[in-house]
């Protein structure tokens, strides 16, 4: 389905990332295993997805699909084509205009058995730790109770690129992976996505 | 015997001394994993340590062996910028574990894509006056100056000393090696490849007698905080043993006997204290191995830790050399 040119850049990404940050994944908590996943992470740099996404095995990178904000991700053709052709992602608008369910894309994928990578934050945090997560990985949770839910944290990454600069630079990142969480019978929504981002800060010490 | 080498021209006798340590290096291979399998019904946990330290070892020796064997035969260009490629990940290392701020950004970026691949060439093209000043001199400058145009006074003096060190260390240390190749000494056209033999076998061999003489005859340390292994019996003895263990050597390097022992003890000395230094410096980011066993949450993979001997004995020997022996 892919076309040898995305195939090719999806090589040189990967080449790039590992050259600059190891791309190192680090599984504690959970195999990697090509079931039905949400990842969610933290959230600082637009490189975030592509770092998750060379992190993960090539047999999953196939199957999941990361979640690109639409207005950065498609403001220039190649940007799109890469998110598109390479990245195979779901494209999410940020301003909600009009009554569209923004979470009606994520559906679709997971509708289609694929995995999701989500950032909960909604947008890149500048703190050392993460903002208080967005309501859709609640709401996906609860429509989707079969699917496993993925904690990771992302090391690094924001030094690499910091926000505003053009060339990145060679620092060692890695995206650790957690144990799987699961909504509990009537669990609150806030209880449970702040139990969610805990779950991905306490990945930070491991 | 002798005699036999001594009619081959200077290619076949590098080319003779790499069918050597290959050789030599396939036996120890063999050997461990005899070891191994035989071993493996009474494992006990001591033992699969020491195994587990000398596959580490031996992956390393193969790993730096086959790369001076590619920078051989493809020649002195490649040979720079293999050693590049080593001073790249060396310094991304270091670089991972100091903290950096935003307004390093710039001078990182100019110190890999800029400072990294001008000293490499300047090694690879014989330009050795200004490669050897070009980073203590010209690099000095440069980068605090861009850090201070980022505009950003916080901890400025020490991340800039970071970010220097991690230069000098990587990038500068490293670069001699390769630099060697390329060196002009008297009567010694086409052989510097021995030389270089030479220095890493030397420096190599006095960090693997020190680690073992501190690990089987342990005393106390001399900087406990830094090192729990370092003392100055061990050190002198494993300079003592590796600077003779150069002296066997003496017929390939251009040094009569004496020069020989004299630049041996040099770049061990050189190459164990710089290896203490670099001890401290872990100990300041609280680590104890820039790598540790691959699990750290950079996912350095511990070059450093292999090469930081190197790094530091590398120039004294090069110009030492180059004073006291060049053409």
């Amino acid at each position: 389905m892919t076309s040898s040119r995305a195939k090719l850049m999806g090589w040189f990404l990967l080449g790039l990332v590992r050259l600059l940050t190891g791309a190192q994944a680090r599984w504690y908590g959970c195999p990697p295993k090509a079931e039905q996943r949400i990842y969610f992470a933290n959230h600082q740099s637009h490189a975030d997805l592509v770092m998750i996404w060379a992190a993960l095995p090539a047999e999953l990178r196939g199957i999941t699909r990361p979640i690109a904000a639409k207005d950065y991700w498609t403001k220039t053709p190649l940007r799109q084509w890469i998110t598109t052709a390479v990245f195979n992602a779901v494209y999410v608008d940020r301003a909600r205009t009009g009554d569209q369910d923004p979470l009606e894309p994520l559906v679709q994928a997971l509708d289609n058995g694929d995995s999701i990578i989500l950032f909960p934050e909604g947008t890149r945090g500048h703190e050392e730790e993460p903002q208080p997560f967005k309501a859709g990985l609640y709401n996906l949770a609860q429509r989707f109770p079969q699917v496993v839910l993925v904690p990771a944290w992302i090391h690094n990454v924001q030094r690499v690129m910091p926000k505003g600069e053009v060339v990145p630079v060679p620092i060692l990142c890695s995206v650790t992976f957690g144990a799987p969480i699961q909504l509990e019978a009537g669990e609150e929504r806030r209880a449970f996505l702040d139990r969610a981002r805990a779950a991905v800060i306490a990945l930070r010490e491991v | 015997m002798n005699r036999f080498l001594r009619s081959l021209t200077p290619a076949e006798q590098v080319g003779a001394l790499f069918i050597l340590v290959f050789g030599l290096l396939t036996l120890v291979t063999a050997a461990l994993i005899v070891l191994s399998v035989r071993s493996r019904h009474d494992a006990s946990e001591q033992r699969a340590a020491a195994h587990a330290d000398w596959w580490v070892l031996l992956k390393t020796s193969w790993f730096m062996v086959s790369i001076f064997w590619i920078g051989w035969v493809l020649g002195e260009r490649v040979a720079s910028a293999l050693f590049a490629l080593v001073s790249f990940f060396a310094l991304r290392e270091f670089i991972s574990l100091s903290p950096t701020r935003r307004g390093d950004h710039r001078s990182l970026v100019l110190a890999f894509f800029v400072v990294l691949p001008v000293q490499f060439w300047l090694g690879g093209s014989a330009h050795f006056d200004l490669f050897t000043v070009f980073i203590p001199v010209y690099v000095f400058l440069a980068l605090p100056l861009v850090s201070a145009l980022a505009d950003d006074p916080q901890r400025f003096l020490e991340r800039n000393a970071k970010l220097q060190w991690g230069i000098m260390v990587c990038v500068y240390g490293l670069s001699h090696v390769p630099a060697l190749l390329l060196l002009k000494l008297r009567d010694y056209e086409g052989k510097s490849a021995f030389l270089v033999f030479f220095l890493v076998i030397v420096v190599q061999s006095c960090m693997v007698i020190q680690h073992l003489a501190a690990r089987h005859f342990p005393r106390p340390p001399a900087a406990p905080r830094i090192s729990r292994s370092f003392n100055w019996t061990t050190w002198a003895v494993a300079v003592l043993a590796a600077s003779s263990l150069g002296v066997l050597l003496s017929a390939i390097t251009p040094f009569r006997p004496l020069e020989t022992l004299a630049m041996g003890a040099l770049a061990c000395v050189a190459g164990s204290l710089g290896h203490l230094v670099m001890k401290a410096l872990k100990r300041d980011r609280g680590v104890t191995n820039w790598g540790a066993q691959g699990r750290s949450v950079t996912g350095a993979n511990g070059l450093l830790d292999r090469v930081d001997a190197l790094c530091f004995a590398a120039p004294v020997f090069f110009h030492s050399a180059r004073w006291y022996f060049g053409a």
